[in-house]
Order: structure tokens, then C-alpha cells, then sequence
């Protein structure tokens, strides 16, 4: 008589979340997608053909070329087309890339951390305090997100550190309303009052016991809004309104191509487009993904 | 009920005093307009001369102050770069943004809810599926790529729509609308559409959310016990209590369609607000820019106010709740 084998591999709540989260091929596909083009934009310096900044490297006769164009000193082959300035599309989409989810990533860290604070607060504290800061939340949150930002950029200018300014503006509030939320209903659980009981500090309590308690919807919630972060950057790009010329984003490659979309030279515009697309709907289905294996009532 | 709209106009006000300190002292902190307005060959005396006719030579506070005065009476400013006044801009361009607006809308609602119902009815069908799948395409695709895509293919390639302009127009009481053309409604559909796309994944969502949530209830097992159709407890039972929620929606986003118009405007080049405010804010035209905040947050206050009135009159208990207060 044999024993059967079992497993040696205790189930840790982070296993169990892995295989959850595999057992959709779908959310599978976007996070190797996802994972693809974070490594393009880490590596975009090294792998592009062409430092798409540097304008000394451009040649303007090579402007506007077809995809699979070979470049007028035969050295390169412009795979995906050239735009205006004799830019190659390809080295531009992974600089471009690189810029968008540098946007995103740190738009969303920074909202975050701010949201997390400013809901904390309120939920903790209650009184006056929570009115105050859920009436600004309030008041944030009854204008779309794409007035704030535009007004911003407009007061500020141009320049990443800027449009991630007027991100994180835009984007704190949510957070700030969902941790409340969710700190509210932990609040009068149990183990918060025991530890109310123990004498715990406050601090103590918010940020080893509230917080973590707190942390699986903020997940979701985060993933989307790098997302949404990175189509609104693109979209002020779009309107002139967010990068600088100089250093071209996904949202500044697309419009650059708009005015020769009429003529039939759709490839400035929809190279750059197809990459914010696949950036943007890869974190989608992984967050969807999330959604459903963090919840607890989803459980079986 | 009279109570609650009083307090909730004066509530208007004090958001709308605020905004305007805030987007005056923003507004006012941004460049010098004159630097763009004047022949660059200009002297100091012709600058200081247009300083002056502008207004800008005066304290910061007084600027306000002028610019209060002036807004309490309907008046915000000549615009720097057209010398007329902002608010008659703006005004000018509000039909061509509203009935851009009110057009996504429709295709919206009309096309969500029957798709949301349908996705909704049959989750796990082949076309349940793909209406949910189409939803998460609808809200990844940023609106302006989706835009371009739709001129790329439909005015480019197949070459069935214009791409841009509001077409001919007909005027209706001193108003230029263009859906009463034949040439203004094709101008028409390409914008709205493109405009309708994020919204319209969003009541699909809804309706569809609504729907499955409906259907475990026991009103509607009782409904069937009745032996009524499947066409009635959709139609009546399902759809009135699912409307509450969706009718809030429609009516809070239709103010976030005026935003986003500010998009679809510009890559369409439909002469509405939001393409106002783009030329504006790039020629930094601060009457228009701040007209177009006023009437823009205006806007917000009255839907949410009527969002407000017709949810206490779509749901009984609401109207209870505010009753026993």
C-alpha cells in the first residue's frame, strides 16, 4: 500500500490567488502582453533602432515613408513606417511606451498613497474631519476627470512632471471615497476593536491592522487607473496640451500623424494607436481578472 | 421638496463663487495674453496701451472685482483674440456641443439597454459573451484613436461619411442645429458615434449588471409563478427597477459627454465649446477660457440637480427617505 502523494506546498493566500487568476486564459494573455510591453519600455534604449529624441539621427528625406521602407542611406529598414520628421515609428512607440507607463505607474503610486491618506483620515478620525475631506472629494468627483486635467495643464504648461501633477489631482479623490468605503465597514469589525483594547497607538492600528485589511479592492482599483492614467495622458498629448514636442508620447506620435491620416498615410497614426490600445486593454483584463479573484464573496 | 431645491441652489452658488475665485486666480497665473496678441515689432508705450485696454494693469483683486460685477450681469469679458463678448461665444458654439451630446446619448441608451438586456438574459451565450467583451473594448479604446479610426475607415478608406464640420444647417428659433439636413445628419453620425462608444459600454454594463441581479429576485419568480411572458417580466418588471439606477447614470454622464466633446470636437473639427476652449486655451484667450468653466460648471449644477428631482420621482423610496428626514 502506497500513500498518495500529497502536495507538500502549503496553500498560501498568494498561491491560491496565482492559480486563480491562471485559470483564465484570457487574463493570462494580458498579463504576458502586459509583462512584454513593460520590458519594451524598460529596454527601449537598447533595443530601438533609432533614438527617436535624438534629432541628429533623423533625416527629414526619410519622412513619411511606408512600412518596410528602407531608410535613404540603406543602413535601416523603417519596419512600421517613418513619420514627419523621418522619425522610425518603431523606436518612437517603445520611447513612447516607456513615457506612458511612466505616467501611469507613478500617477497611480502618488494618487494612491495621497487617497490612502486623505480615506484613512477620514474614516479614523470621522467628525469634522471626514465632512471636510469627503466634501472636497465630493466636489472633485462631480467634474470629469478630462476638465480637471485640461484646466490644469493649461495653468501649468507642459513637461511629464506636470501632466503627472494634474493626474495625480485628478485621480486622488477616487481612492480617497473607495478606502473610506472600505475603512468605514473594517472599522467596527472585531479586530480592530481588540486592538482599540490592546492600547495600540493609533498609527499602530491604522497602518498595520486598517490598512492591509483595506489593501485587495485598492489593488483593482490601481490597476485600472494605470490605465485610465495612460489613455488621459494620451488623450491630453492628443489635444497639444501635455508633453512636449521634443520628446513625443503615444497620445504626441498619434496626433502628429492626424493631419496625414486624410491622405492615406494612416501608419503615424495607427502604429502609435495599436500600441496604446494593447498597453491599455492588457491592464484592463488583468484588473477585470483581479476583480474576481480578490473578492471574498466570489469565493467558492 | 421645495426646502431641498432651495438648499441645494444656495449649495449651487457656493460651489460656483468658488469655482470662479479659483479659475480666475488659475486663469490669471498663466502667460501674459499681450505677449501673443501684439505685432512682436511692438514698443512699450503700444504695449502698455493694450495692457490698459485689456484690463490687465489693474490689481489682481480688482480684476476680480470687475469680473464679478460684470459676470452678475451676464457679461464675463470681450474675448482678447475675437473682441466680442466670451459668453456669446460660447453660447454661439453651446447647440453644436448639446446636439452632438444629446445624439451620443440616444445611441447610447438606445443601443445599451436592449444589448445589456440581451447580455443580461443570457450570460453565458456566444452573443452574451461578445457584447461583454465588445463593453471592455469600449471603455480600453481611448476616444480620440477610436476617432481617427472611424475618419481612417469610413471617410478615408470607404469614403461613405465626412469626416469633419457640422454640414449644412437649418436654423430653428435663431438656433443652427444640423440634424435637420440630410447633408448635416451624415456630418453627424461618425461624431456622435465616436462620442457614444464609452458610454454606451457603460449602460450596457449597467443594464446587464441590473438585469442578472433582477432576475434572482422574487418579484420575478412570483411574476413567473403568475404565468405572465417572458416579454412582460422583462419589459415591465425588470426594466422598471433596473431604470433607476441607469436614468441616474444617464443623466450624471451626459454631463461628462460635454466634456469629453472637447475630443471628439477636435478630431473632428465640429465647431462646438470644446473646440472653443482648446483654440482658446492654446492662445491663452482667458475671457473664453473662463466663460466656458462658468457656463460648463452651470451645466453640471442643473443636471445634477435635475438627476436629483427625477430620482426622487423614479424611486418612491428616495422620496420617503428625504420625506422622513
Amino acid at each position: 500500500m502506497t500513500q498518495p502523494q500529497t502536495p507538500q506546498t502549503e496553500e498560501t493566500p498568494a498561491r491560491r490567488i496565482a492559480t486563480d487568476f491562471a485559470a483564465s486564459h484570457l487574463a493570462v494573455a494580458g498579463l504576458a502582453t502586459l509583462l512584454l510591453i513593460l520590458l519594451l519600455a524598460l529596454l527601449a534604449p537598447l533595443i530601438s533602432p533609432q533614438n527617436p529624441y535624438d534629432l541628429a539621427q533623423l533625416d527629414v528625406l526619410d519622412s513619411r515613408l511606408a512600412p518596410g521602407a528602407q531608410s535613404g542611406d540603406g543602413k535601416m529598414t523603417y519596419w512600421l513606417g517613418t513619420d514627419d520628421q523621418g522619425r522610425d515609428m518603431l523606436s518612437g512607440i517603445f520611447y513612447g511606451l516607456r513615457i506612458s507607463m511612466l505616467v501611469g505607474i507613478s500617477t497611480t503610486l502618488a494618487a494612491l498613497a495621497i487617497g490612502l491618506a486623505a480615506g484613512l483620515t477620514a474614516a479614523y478620525f470621522g467628525g469634522r474631519t471626514d465632512s471636510i475631506i469627503m466634501r472636497v472629494v465630493d466636489m472633485q468627483l462631480s467634474f470629469p476627470t478630462i476638465l480637471v486635467a485640461l484646466i490644469l495643464l493649461a495653468l501649468l504648461g507642459q513637461g511629464t512632471g506636470k501632466i503627472i501633477l494634474a493626474l495625480v489631482v485628478v485621480q486622488w479623490a477616487y481612492y480617497a471615497r473607495t478606502v473610506r468605503g472600505i475603512a468605514l465597514v473594517e472599522r467596527r469589525k472585531e479586530y480592530i476593536e481588540a486592538a482599540v483594547c490592546l492600547a495600540l497607538s493609533p498609527l499602530r492600528i491604522v497602518f498595520r491592522h486598517l490598512l492591509p485589511n483595506c489593501l485587495p479592492p485598492l489593488i483593482v482599483i490601481a490597476t485600472v487607473q494605470v490605465a485610465a492614467a495612460i489613455a488621459l495622458e494620451a488623450t491630453l498629448s492628443f489635444l497639444g496640451l501635455g508633453l512636449p514636442i521634443t520628446e513625443p508620447s503615444l497620445g504626441l506620435l498619434i496626433a502628429n500623424g492626424f493631419s496625414y491620416l486624410l491622405s492615406g498615410k494612416y501608419w503615424i497614426s495607427f502604429f502609435p494607436g495599436l500600441a496604446l490600445l494593447l498597453a491599455i486593454v492588457s491592464i484592463n483584463l488583468v484588473a477585470d481578472r483581479l476583480r474576481d479573484v480578490l473578492n471574498p464573496r466570489l469565493q467558492k | 421638496m421645495l426646502v431641498f431645491v432651495i438648499r441645494r441652489l444656495m449649495q449651487s452658488a457656493l460651489v460656483l463663487l468658488v469655482m470662479s475665485v479659483l479659475v480666475f486666480a488659475g486663469v490669471f497665473a498663466i502667460g501674459n495674453p499681450v505677449d501673443i496678441l501684439i505685432n512682436p515689432q511692438a514698443d512699450q508705450a503700444e504695449i502698455a496701451r493694450l495692457t490698459a485696454a485689456l484690463g490687465l494693469d489693474q490689481p489682481l483683486w480688482r480684476q476680480y472685482a470687475v469680473f464679478l460685477r460684470q459676470a452678475a450681469s451676464g457679461d464675463l469679458g470681450n474675448s482678447f483674440v475675437y473682441n466680442v463678448p466670451a459668453i456669446g461665444l460660447i453660447l454661439e458654439r453651446l447647440p453644436a456641443t448639446l446636439e452632438l451630446a444629446v445624439c451620443a446619448m440616444l445611441i447610447a441608451v438606445l443601443l445599451g439597454i436592449p444589448l445589456g438586456l440581451w447580455a443580461g438574459l443570457r450570460p453565458d451565450s456566444i452573443a452574451g459573451k461578445s457584447i461583454m467583451a465588445g463593453s471592455i473594448l469600449g471603455f480600453s479604446l481611448p476616444t480620440f484613436w477610436v476617432g481617427l479610426m472611424l475618419i481612417m475607415v469610413f471617410a478615408v478608406q470607404l469614403g461613405w461619411l465626412p469626416s469633419n464640420g457640422r454640414g449644412e444647417t437649418r436654423e430653428v428659433f435663431g438656433i443652427t442645429l444640423s440634424f435637420l439636413t440630410r447633408d448635416g445628419l451624415a456630418h453627424m453620425v461618425l461624431p456622435a458615434l465616436n462620442l457614444a462608444l464609452f458610454k454606451l459600454s457603460l449602460i450596457i454594463r449597467l443594464t446587464r449588471a441590473g438585469t442578472r441581479e433582477a432576475m434572482q429576485q422574487d418579484y420575478v419568480r412570483y411574476a413567473r409563478a403568475k404565468g405572465l411572458s417572458m416579454r412582460r417580466i422583462v419589459g415591465v418588471h425588470v426594466l422598471k427597477n433596473i431604470m433607476v439606477p441607469i436614468c441616474t447614470v444617464i443623466g450624471l454622464e451626459f454631463g461628462s459627454l460635454i466634456a469629453f466633446a472637447i475630443v471628439t470636437e477636435t478630431v473632428f473639427a465640429w465647431p462646438g465649446m470644446g473646440k472653443l476652449i482648446i483654440d482658446s486655451i492654446n492662445v491663452l484667450d482667458r475671457p473664453v477660457i473662463v466663460a466656458y468653466l462658468c457656463i460648463t460648471v452651470i451645466l453640471f449644477i442643473v443636471i445634477n440637480l435635475v438627476v436629483d428631482l427625477v430620482y426622487s420621482l423614479l424611486d418612491p423610496r428616495v422620496r420617503l427617505a428625504a420625506a422622513g428626514n
